[in-house]
């Protein structure tokens, strides 16, 4: 084989088999890191039977907030157009962890509450991350009859 | 009145980039040396009035002048002068405007130090980075206009993010700007190639300190935000896979690989096909960085008051960008010459497998960043990709790297020594297995911290011996020419990098408690004193002050005052204490009140210990400085080799001409 051909034979081989390993490992990373992020309605009506771990989005409800009187353990509950779930985390919350914030909490459910291992709020009050905008508002078209019956809870 | 002066400067800024982007490139078609020549004094101009622009804006700022909507978005009458000057980038307009000013300074430092490359190239390149600036300026103009009045004029302003207002904040912005900008450079020498139809060596000699300042810069931009994040916003991470960090990252390892492809295509001619290819990729992934970052279609926990409807211009803009390069590539790539061959065994070899990797890499990030929007497009749901995927997947893909890197500068290009490599491949893993041992007695059998360390020496100790062995066979003076330093810098900044990260990783201890006055935590061998917190003020803002004290065997090793600020609209912002070492840091940061009325009584904290943490950042450093340094040699200024391609020039415009 003459060089050039040969040069080139190995870096078509590199190539491929880089592609071929990276693609590999890219699934089988993705697979096992691909968060979902739902409501607490669409966690409610089953959604959720089907993932381990997942992110739940949505407002924390006016009042909700309770703190344990001897550790960090906090429990408060998120809210959605149409539902509710209970929340119950362990450690510091973000700076603007408040009533009515959305948030959005990684983490697993355990007798219908959700074990948050991380929870996020939004550094701009005024922003609603596009995607918990968009799981609301669907949550909201698929649940026209129960719509305010999570707010007025 | 001075707003819409701004306003008539950005005008004619677009069209004196117009003039700087369409005219060159007929001239160099049709051979017209006037049309060329309007090159450099367009751009020229063009910076003139960017400047002047720019210069008004911050002028606004300084003196209040909240009819101006950006001014009064972004700014109040509390906010110290050096933030408002920052606050000039601070959202999506001004931090445009911030953009097309330093792609004007690139423009002009192109056009004054290109004076000796062939006329027609030169102005091919002007005329692609005139372009770029069109796109830019007709964004600016027609979609975010900085200058945009508010009437009547209120008489105070909202206020900049407060996450915005730290020291950070005034120089990570227009470093990561440099850095992506830059890329522009290599960008336009590609096109410029690609037009003229082939690829001469000394252009990419030319072009290669560019690329390397360009890197440098996105280095040091990427370290100090990663600083930033720590300090201010990460509650002590200092790398969160978050989008916006991704964008950044992407033309960071594209811009890598490029320095070494062109590397690779400077000295021995292969390559040059990928080297075009990646210099198209940097500058597109800088783009869809600016793009991912102001456009909010990505979630991410440092979006910043971003509109989408502008995303639609940058997308265009992008695809016309990418679209184009790729066509005029599939169209032209094929005429660029091969170079020397090389062997399976040589520093080419070495070198293309890092370059896969880094393309891979990058690749990688693009696939776990974008997945949300391919999701999303295939009715997939809300999905995100966790950290988890890129924490798994990077470092499998940088072990080569690692492993090839002390073996790359010893390898002969074209063909290396077998018989070297071997030597050198007993000693450096009798230094990492020694170093590995001994580290193991030092950190309890953390395997992640005993990896680190044998990973760094095996590095290390690869550079040290390629630098001792210039040392004892080249003769005094010509040792270390600046490349050759740079890259031993940047090569040892790697091993800084990789053991600070592995062993901050590995030993790190943090502990999320709640502390009533007086109790002490033990973190590590240190003992933390929660003193109590009380009311403190600042400039613009107010805060609950803790204090802790920080004690090791009975000595007292620092106080630490963290805070929660509240700001005048009531955004709250945690600033951390930090106690910073070479050994370690520790890190303190305040929660909240546990009885939310009383300030003097229990509060939550975050208290860390970090063990070497800021040698991840010294490692970047050090990559910044070899960046740098390696750009400064004066071999990329020879005049000679210059010239000699004039001929072929000259030959080239006069078959154009027929």
């Amino acid at each position: 084989m003459n060089p050039t051909r040969k040069r080139r034979l190995t870096i078509v081989v590199l190539v491929a088999v880089a592609a071929a390993v990276a693609a590999g490992l890219g699934v089988y990373a993705l697979q096992n890191n691909m968060n979902y992020l739902l409501t607490p309605s669409q966690v409610q009506s089953g959604q959720a039977a089907s993932y381990t771990t997942f992110r739940l989005g949505g407002m924390v409800k006016a009042g909700s907030i309770q703190r344990s009187s001897d550790s960090l353990k906090v429990t408060f509950t998120v809210v959605d157009a149409g539902g509710a779930m209970p929340v119950e985390y362990t450690g510091i919350l973000p700076d603007l962890f408040r009533d009515n914030q959305s948030v959005i909490a990684t983490g697993h459910m355990s007798n219908a509450r959700f074990i948050a291992t991380e929870v996020l709020a939004k550094h701009d009050e005024t922003y609603m991350p596009k995607e918990l905008k968009d799981a609301m508002a669907k949550a909201h078209a698929e649940k026209p009859g129960i719509e305010k019956a999570g707010n007025r809870e | 009145m001075t707003p819409e002066l701004g306003q008539l400067a950005l005008i004619l800024a677009l069209l004196l980039a117009l003039a700087q982007g369409v005219l060159p490139l007929i001239g160099a078609w049709r051979g017209n040396r006037a049309l060329m020549a309007v090159a450099r004094p367009a751009a020229a101009g063009q910076a003139v009035f960017v400047a002047i622009a720019f210069g008004i804006l911050v002028w606004a700022f300084l003196r209040f002048d909240f009819s101006v909507q950006y001014v009064a978005d972004n700014s109040n009458l509390e906010l110290p002068w050096y933030y408002r000057i920052a606050a000039v980038w601070g959202a999506h307009e001004g931090s445009l405007l911030l953009w097309i000013m330093i792609l004007n300074v690139w423009t002009v430092a192109l056009a004054a130090f290109s004076q000796k490359l062939p006329e027609v190239f030169a102005s091919r390149v002007l005329a692609v980075m005139g372009l770029v600036a069109v796109g830019f300026l007709a964004f600016i103009i027609f979609t975010s206009n900085p200058f945009g009045r508010l009437l009547p004029m209120p008489g105070d302003g909202a206020d900049l993010n407060p996450v915005l207002q730290d020291p950070g904040m005034t120089f990570h912005p227009p470093m990561l700007y440099m850095g992506y900008v830059g890329f522009s450079v290599a960008f336009a020498f590609s096109i410029a190639a690609l037009l003229g139809g082939e690829l001469e060596q000394a252009w990419v000699r030319w072009a290669r300190p560019w690329t390397n300042v360009a890197w440098a810069f996105l280095t040091c931009g990427i370290v100090a935000g990663s600083w930033w994040a720590y300090a201010e916003l990460g509650w002590g991470g200092w790398w969160f896979w978050d989008p916006v960090e991704n964008a950044s990252f992407m033309p960071w390892l594209v811009g890598l690989a490029l320095i070494h492809a062109q590397a690779i295509t400077e000295k021995r001619g292969s390559l040059r096909a990928w080297t075009i290819l990646l210099s198209i990729f940097a500058f597109s992934l800088s783009l869809l960085g600016t793009f991912l970052v102001r456009s909010g279609v990505l979630t991410s926990v440092h979006a910043f008051a971003s509109d989408p409807r502008r995303g639609v211009f940058i997308l265009a803009f992008l695809t016309i960008i990418v679209g184009g390069s790729l066509l005029l590539y599939a169209l032209r790539a094929p005429k660029v010459a091969a170079g020397k061959p090389f062997n399976l065994l040589s520093r080419e070899t070495a070198m293309l497998i890092g370059n896969l990797m880094f393309a891979v890499a990058a690749a990688m990030v693009l696939l776990g960043t974008l997945f949300p929007l391919i999701g999303d497009a295939l009715h997939m749901g809300r999905i995100s990709v966790g950290p988890p995927y890129f924490g798994f997947l990077f470092p499998l893909l940088m072990l080569p790297v690692v492993l090839l890197l002390p073996f790359g500068p010893f390898l002969r290009w074209g063909k290396g020594d077998a018989g070297m490599l071997k030597s050198m491949l007993l000693r450096v893993t009798i230094a990492a297995l020694a170093c590995a041992i001994v580290a193991a007695f030092f950190v309890d059998g953390h395997m992640k911290a005993i990896v680190g360390v044998a990973a760094a020496v095996w590095i290390g100790v690869g550079v040290l011996l390629y630098a001792y062995k210039r040392w004892r066979e080249v003769p005094r003076g010509r040792r270390y020419p600046a490349e050759m330093a740079g890259m031993l810098l940047a090569h040892f900044g790697v091993a800084v990098f990789v053991v600070g990260v592995l062993l901050s990783e590995s030993l790190s201890v943090t502990s999320d408690v709640r502390m009533a006055p007086g109790q002490t935590q033990h973190i590590g061998s240190y003992d933390f004193r929660f003193d109590g917190a009380h009311r403190t003020t600042g400039p613009n803002w107010r805060a609950d002050q803790g204090v802790v004290t920080v004690t090791r065997d009975g000595k007292d090793i620092a106080v630490m005052h963290p805070q929660k600020r509240t700001y005048p609209r009531g955004q709250v912002q945690t600033e951390s204490a930090v106690d910073a070492g070479i050994t370690r840091d520790l890190y303190v940061a305040l929660g909240e009140p546990m009885d939310a009325g009383n300030i003097a009584g229990a509060w939550s904290l975050r208290l860390y210990y970090k063990p070497f943490v800021r040698w991840i950042w010294a490692g970047g450093l050090l990559m910044m400085l070899g960046g740098f340094v390696c750009a400064a040699d004066k071999r990329f200024r020879l005049k000679r080799t210059v010239t000699r391609a004039e001929p072929a020039i000259e030959t080239r415009l006069q078959e154009t001409r027929a």
